[in-house]
């Protein structure tokens, strides 16, 4: 199965990449050939770092394209700062604007005892429903590395304790994001990746 | 909640699994691969592979080890050792590494911290110290005293200044190290570690010392480490990832079990 990785150089993607090929998926990297994008069978946008450096995909156009795939129905997961990208944008970046496929913006933890950023393997609070979650039993734990986040709002497929409660995963029919990182998150992200792999249109069981 | 991690160190030498005591008796302890995939699936949060030779001429058989490594390895995953600028680290994340961690490369040039977290990300920066009291000083924990070369040169500079810098440079974690007590299995050094947790924002691993279950549970509260590295406590037998985190839990620490 093709799915279109799209790269804009913020962070690594070699774990993403390893993680798809281990699970039978066929990545193709793009930074700018927006035809990959345009065919695309899935799109993972992964990606570590500071939210301003997603610039770059309105500079290269990829921005354009992906929202006319989305739009298309083509399945889109965003990763850590990839899912920050669907919202309206985040105050790590004020005038760098996100896809907007979620209305809210993501903020920073509130400064206070506990550490920021969020470093290390924390548990996810599934909501019902959620096809890209499906099968994540309670006390499962994923891999979070990140200092902003979302909010918790209706579209909220995972809610996860962090200083207050924070938006883990995020899903509306074909466009999902998680916060954490499902590519480092031992059996239960490689579960996580299989759903969204498995995901069409048709509702099928994931 | 979030859980306290338990990261398994592996020290690599010529792409071995070695154990010994002070660098010295080495004994082969098997793959790197193999074991990390053993340590991820008994419960290890993290690996941490120690190239403990860090050669030139060992610089392409730690590439291939780390490739190996990071092959069959879905939990977090980084490498240590000979990571001397940006361009040997960029080669180590392309190998599957998602953190260095970097020591005298970072005293020697601190801008090697921004130049490796610019382009990667502060969360794939762990700046490692060395660490020893400072008996001598007026507060021999607060004035404790950064140590290179396996702890036997003092590098000059203050351990909770130093982290503090590392952390306004742009690292994402600290990995620090009491020299004294590393190798004794007596106990982390929990006040020190505890003085360097308060410093900073960043998350803080703590390392040396650990012998018993207790230890742990000891600096995650005592000692505010957020996590702690586990060698030598594995390789004599002691305990495996999931026996110490059963225990751990049972004693009230937050853990990830592993399923």
């Amino acid at each position: 199965m093709r799915v279109t990785v799209i790269d804009y150089k913020a962070g690594n993607l070699t774990s993403v990449l390893k993680t798809l090929r281990h699970l039978g998926a066929e990545p193709q990297v793009t930074d700018g050939d927006l035809s990959l994008v345009e065919t695309a069978g899935r799109i993972v946008l992964p990606g570590v770092g500071h939210f301003a450096a997603t610039e770059r995909l309105d500079a290269t156009g990829l921005t354009g394209a992906i929202r006319a795939s989305i739009a298309r129905g083509v399945p889109f997961l965003g990763i850590c700062v990839g899912m920050q990208w669907l919202y309206a944008g985040s105050t790590e970046a004020p005038q760098q604007p996100g896809l907007g496929a979620f209305a809210e913006s993501c903020s920073r933890f509130p400064e206070g005892s506990e550490k920021v950023p969020h470093v290390g393997w924390n548990s996810l609070e599934v909501r019902d429903g959620s096809r890209l979650l499906a099968g994540v039993e309670p006390g499962e734990f994923v891999y979070f590395t990140h200092s902003y986040k979302g909010p918790v709002t209706a579209d909220t497929a995972a809610v996860t304790q962090y200083i207050e409660p924070f938006a883990a995963a995020v899903e509306r029919d074909n466009v999902m994001g998680v916060q954490f990182h499902p590519e480092k998150s031992g059996e239960t992200g490689l579960k996580i990746l299989r759903n969204f792999l498995a995901w069409d249109a048709k509702g099928n069981p994931c | 909640m979030l859980t306290k991690r338990i990261i398994a160190c592996l020290d690599v030498h010529a792409g071995r699994v070695v154990k010994g005591v002070q660098f010295v008796d080495l004994i082969d302890a098997g793959d790197p691969a193999t074991q990390a995939a053993r340590h991820a699936r008994e419960g290890a949060d993290e690996i941490v592979l120690l190239d403990i030779t860090a050669t030139h001429e060992g610089r392409q058989t730690l590439l291939d080890t780390v490739r190996r490594t990071a092959r069959e390895l879905f939990v977090p995953f980084c490498v240590g050792g000979g990571i001397r600028t940006a361009q040997d680290a960029e080669q180590v994340f392309e190998a599957g590494a998602d953190k260095v961690s970097i020591n005298s490369a970072a005293l020697a040039d601190p801008d090697l911290i921004s130049a490796i977290g610019s382009s990667f990300g502060a969360q794939a920066v762990v700046v490692a110290i060395d660490a020893r009291r400072d008996p001598a000083a007026a507060d021999p924990v607060r004035d404790a005293q950064v140590y290179v070369h396996g702890g036997r040169k003092p590098a000059g500079r203050r351990v909770v200044e130093w982290a503090r810098e590392a952390e306004e440079r742009g690292a994402g974690e600290i990995l620090l190290t009491s020299m004294d007590a590393d190798g004794t299995r007596a106990g982390f050094d929990c006040e020190l570690t505890a003085a360097v947790s308060e410093a900073v924002g960043i998350p803080v691993i703590a390392s040396g010392g650990a012998g018993t279950v207790a230890h742990f549970a000891d600096v995650f509260s005592r000692g505010k480490a957020h996590a702690a590295l586990a060698a030598s406590i594995f390789h004599f037998g002691v305990s495996t990832s999931r026996s110490l985190k059963e225990e751990l839990a049972a004693a009230g620490v937050p853990v990830r079990l592993p399923c």
